[in-house]
């Protein structure tokens, strides 16, 4: 035990009385590559700011369990005391200035400095920089990593690849680093550059640091880790030795849900074999969430699911139909070519989209129920107006009659039509959102994560709305990073990774397929699959 | 790891938007050109005299302004407020009618607390308003010139009693006189103490200026030798600086020797030049120090200069009362060659002026460094005297030319600001390469 360079004993932690993280026990070896894997929202971030000594975390009540480096119970309180205890971390979105040389963000803020004229009597601040000393350190910390870049190169324009070397290069140019943790660090590079990474992950693991590494990618984490920790919904789920399992078991680990999906079929549901919707090699420019050529085909009266993980460009392909980001590719729907990057034809031509981002492009906040409800109608097809002349007016009696009938068909809690919108729950929010969707009359219904951020009742009656529309004749897509919502409504689900369709499941498919997909093996051979 | 491609890159950005980043000095460049072209009424001695007499008066003060910039917080048109506390100092110095070279460096050290206090006060603003400072920069010129003149109409006379006979006091006891006279050098007063001291033939000062110019040129290429990775130059730049410097050498040798009309422009004011060389090299020095690096990583990224533990607050701040504390003493030399204290309007205005000048060389908001500083007085002084001679002979009227002149500096402004917004937004534009 005492070869222990980093142990987590029963860590737990709450945001105010919602258990994110539940009794954790992790153990990192000196010179070991411990992997970390869990779905969005598992806990890996939390967990991770609580090594860190976040201020978010010592804000909302601490955390329970004891965290030991090197046998030492120890307390770190903040990022600067993570330092001094030897802990690094190789950020996921970069911590570089773009402007600064790479000698100039590796040694940033511990430059190195030598005493001049005025340094005596101003203090240390007023030092000269050792720019020399300083390229030489750099240098060394590149060298290590196999860089053969010159240190005084200018970050900005550097891809990617470097960019994380270089960040690599800041943290273990820092004396005494003992733990580095690479926080999904494959995720923005190319193939190559991955293998490049986790060549030089290794060779820092063979000087004695240990390492903990956080990816889903099932296939890097065979490949380069000793250990494997599964986390789910704040749980641990598994720790074991790469050696003895398989990416099968991981991936049945990471999705497995003890909670079983009720999924009833509709009575009179009426699936045509007429494509309604037809993409061909769509890429979409959503920060975040590129979309890099994607075919989807969509039947009349279907509801098809999109699923993975986040930042794999699920969310862009509804956003890139709708014209919301710069899109290119061929979108036919009802056979006619629909212009993209252009919302306005988009939802002219009978299709609606419900966004997942409901606070910032879905709703009026400050404004009532019913000019939400009305506003898209009354922009693209100048419904509910009256002619007055040159001008046109709201016909308020008609939105209000309009609005009532929506309330009570969708069942919106609200006092009035005119209450603001800002202040309804999430669940009826997002009712409004529907609502308005549904005055435009859709053919083809796009919904994004229609349950983000609404309680499990509430989630329950939007997913039968959904079932209810589809029902009466509307063809649905829906996109979810709630693998098991999705599983209870759509026909098949397509599990984007990457930018691309890795891959389509029926809703009963077994967990571990999900999964392999989800982390991109879905192509893999399936070996162990009985095991 | 392909290091060709990224330098090739690197270098066909740069030849491409050297334009666009140039653009509003190359208009400025254009525009006096096109003075000279058009009135014949402007002699190169006139414009010589002129120019360098302007530009001893006015560098000091956009110097100020390079430390802000740098640090990320912008144009700082707050330096309005380190131009009062140099008033400030000067009407106390008057008051007791100190005069004399020992005069003016009281007045300095009176400043200096007095803008190190106001600084601070500013620095704090700018804290509040992170993301606002330019704007926060203009409305606290504002708003400090309504407790200035509380202060210089009211408080002087009613609170702080003072003789009514006293030549810088109306004649009712109450406020500061509009306009105050500063009294000869010689004679006990402020005018011209610093410019008085030692003069040159405008010439030798040519002669000496570029001498210096090219030998620091040199200088970087002998380090560049001993030391290629350490110390790099751009060798086009160098080059072309060292021809320049050449030429500008063999002109004013050849003026001094045959003793040309050229001779006739007035004399430069060498204390004042010296001073202001010092605040170039103070520029230059203070970014090779770790307090410089901190206020470029604090200008580059908040976020990330926060992370790394600096203490961006604090640095910001520091920035900020050197910046102030610069312009107070600019001010100080700005009046001392008037010889005329505007009580009221003299500091209204430099703000504007000042970051017309900065722009004009080249600066944006995010980069400045000495060389926008030097050549955007020069640049920017060049339109004013040109314009109204625009004016009168393509117009028949000066005037016309005067609000020309107007139009130029808040358009420069205008035009910078859009640009920088254009160009941000170009860059964080969504594309789908």
């Amino acid at each position: 035990m005492s070869d222990n360079l980093l142990s987590l004993k029963h860590v737990s932690k709450e945001y105010s009385g919602n258990k994110v993280l539940k009794d954790i026990n992790i153990e990192l070896k000196k010179g070991e590559i411990h992997a970390l894997i869990g779905e969005n929202g598992a806990g890996k971030s939390t967990l991770m700011n609580i090594l860190f000594g976040m201020s978010v975390i010592h804000t909302t009540g601490g955390y329970e369990g004891t965290i030991e480096i090197e046998g030492k119970e120890t307390h770190i309180k903040s990022p600067h005391d993570a330092m001094d205890y030897g802990i690094g971390m190789v950020h996921q979105e970069f911590m570089l200035i773009p402007g600064f040389s790479i000698m100039e963000n590796v040694k940033l803020n511990r430059e190195i400095t030598k005493p001049n004229l005025v340094s005596p009597i101003f203090g240390k601040r007023l030092e000269t920089l050792n720019i020399e000393q300083m390229n030489e350190d750099t240098r060394k910390a590149l060298d290590l990593l196999d860089m053969d870049i010159e240190e005084y190169v200018q970050v900005a324009g550097l891809p990617v690849g470097h960019m994380q070397f270089i960040e690599i290069a800041r943290e273990i140019d820092k004396t005494g680093i003992k733990i580095l943790v690479f926080d999904e660090p494959t995720a923005v590079l190319a193939e190559s550059e991955a293998a490049n990474l986790l060549k030089a992950m290794k060779k820092l693991a063979q000087k004695g640091i240990g390492i903990l590494f956080i990816s889903h990618r099932l296939d890097e984490i065979i490949d380069v880790a000793d250990v494997v920790t599964v986390l789910r919904d704040g749980e641990h789920v598994a720790t074991k030795k790469v050696k003895d399992t398989n990416k099968y078991e991981i991936a049945q680990l990471m999705v497995g849900r003890s909670i079983t999906i009720d999924r009833e079929e509709g009575t009179n549901r009426n699936i045509v074999d007429e494509t309604i919707l037809d993409i061909e090699n769509l890429f979409v420019a959503m920060p975040g969430e590129r979309v890099k050529g994607v075919d989807i085909k969509v039947k009349k009266g279907e509801i098809v699911g999109i699923g993975g993980l986040a930042g794999q460009g699920k969310l862009g392909i509804a956003n890139g139909i709708m014209g919301i980001f710069p899109a290119k590719g061929e979108v036919k729907f009802k056979g006619k070519k629909s212009a993209l990057n252009d919302p306005k034809s988009a939802i002219k031509s009978g299709l609606a989209f419900v966004s997942e981002d409901r606070k910032g492009v879905g709703l009026l906040l400050d404004e009532s129920i019913e000019s939400n409800i009305a506003f898209s109608a009354m922009q693209i097809y100048n419904e509910f107006l009256v002619n007055a002349g040159p001008v046109k007016l709201k016909d308020s009696k008609k939105i209000r009659e309009h609005a009532n009938k929506m309330i009570k068909e969708l069942d919106i809690r609200c006092t009035s039509s005119m209450q603001r919108v800002g202040s309804l729950s999430g669940g009826n929010q997002q009712k409004v959102c529907v609502a308005r969707a549904l005055t435009l009359a859709p053919e083809l219904l796009l919904v994004s994560e229609p349950t983000r951020g609404i309680d499990i009742g509430a989630k329950k009656l939007v997913l039968d709305l959904l079932k209810q529309l589809n029902n009466e004749g509307m063809t649905i897509i829906m996109t979810s990073s709630e693998l098991a919502e999705l599983r209870s409504i759509c026909d098949r689900i397509l599990i984007i990774c990457e930018g691309k369709v890795e891959g389509v499941l029926p809703p009963d498919a077994p967990d571990a397929e999900f999964g392999l997909m989800m982390s991109g093996s879905g192509n893999g051979n399936m070996e162990g699959r009985e095991a | 790891m392909n290091n060709e491609n990224i330098s090739e890159r690197l270098n066909k950005s740069k030849v491409s938007t050297w334009v666009a980043d140039n653009i509003v000095s190359l208009i400025f460049v254009a525009f006096t050109l096109f003075g000279f072209l058009v009135s014949d009424g402007v002699t190169m001695n006139f414009f010589l005299t002129e120019l360098s007499s302007r530009f001893f008066r006015n560098a000091f003060l956009v110097l100020a302004l390079v430390i802000p910039v740098v640090a990320g917080l912008g144009l700082n048109f707050g330096i309005v407020v380190g131009a009062m506390a140099g008033q400030i100092a000067i009407a106390i110095v008057l008051y007791f009618g100190w005069g004399g070279l020992n005069g003016l460096l009281l007045t300095m050290l009176i400043a200096l607390p007095i803008a190190t206090l106001f600084g601070y006060l500013t620095g704090m603003l700018y804290n509040k308003t992170r993301g606002q400072e330019m704007i926060a920069s203009l409305m606290v010129g504002y708003f400090a010139n309504g407790i200035y003149q509380f202060l210089f109409l009211f408080v002087v006379g009613v609170i702080i009693k003072v003789p009514k006979t006293h030549p810088m006091i109306k004649p009712d006891g109450v406020g500061v006189r509009m306009t105050v006279d500063m009294g000869a050098y010689d004679k006990g007063g402020l005018k011209y103490t610093l410019d008085k001291i030692w003069e040159i033939p405008f010439m030798w000062a040519i002669l000496a200026i570029f001498a210096a110019i090219l030998l620091l040129q040199l200088w970087k290429i002998i380090r560049n030798k001993k030391n290629p990775a350490l110390y790099r130059y751009n060798k086009t730049m160098t080059v072309i600086n060292i021809i320049l410097c050449l030429a500008m050498i063999a002109i004013s040798v050849q003026a001094i020797t045959t003793n040309s009309s050229l001779m006739m422009v007035r004399k430069v004011p060498v204390v004042t030049g010296l001073f202001i060389v010092a605040l170039c090299i103070f520029n230059e020095l203070i970014l090779k120090t770790k307090l410089g690096q901190d206020f470029r990583s604090v200008g580059q990224s908040q976020h990330i200069a926060e992370v790394s533990g600096i203490n961006v607050d604090k640095t910001r701040i520091i920035a900020t009362i050197m910046s102030t504390v610069f312009a107070a003493w600019g001010q100080i030399m700005y009046l001392q060659n008037m010889g005329t204290l505007n009580t009221y309007g003299a500091h209204t205005q430099i703000g504007m002026f000042s970051v017309a000048a900065l722009l004009v060389g080249g600066a944006s908001t995010q980069k400045a460094g000495v060389k926008h500083a030097i050549m955007g007085t020069i640049l920017f002084n060049s339109m004013f005297i040109m314009s109204p001679e625009i004016g009168l002979s393509l117009f028949g009227n000066a005037l016309l030319g005067e609000y020309f002149r107007t139009f130029m500096v808040y358009g420069v402004i205008g035009l910078a600001l859009g640009l920088h917004v254009w160009r941000t937004n170009k860059k964080g534009k969504v594309t789908l390469n």
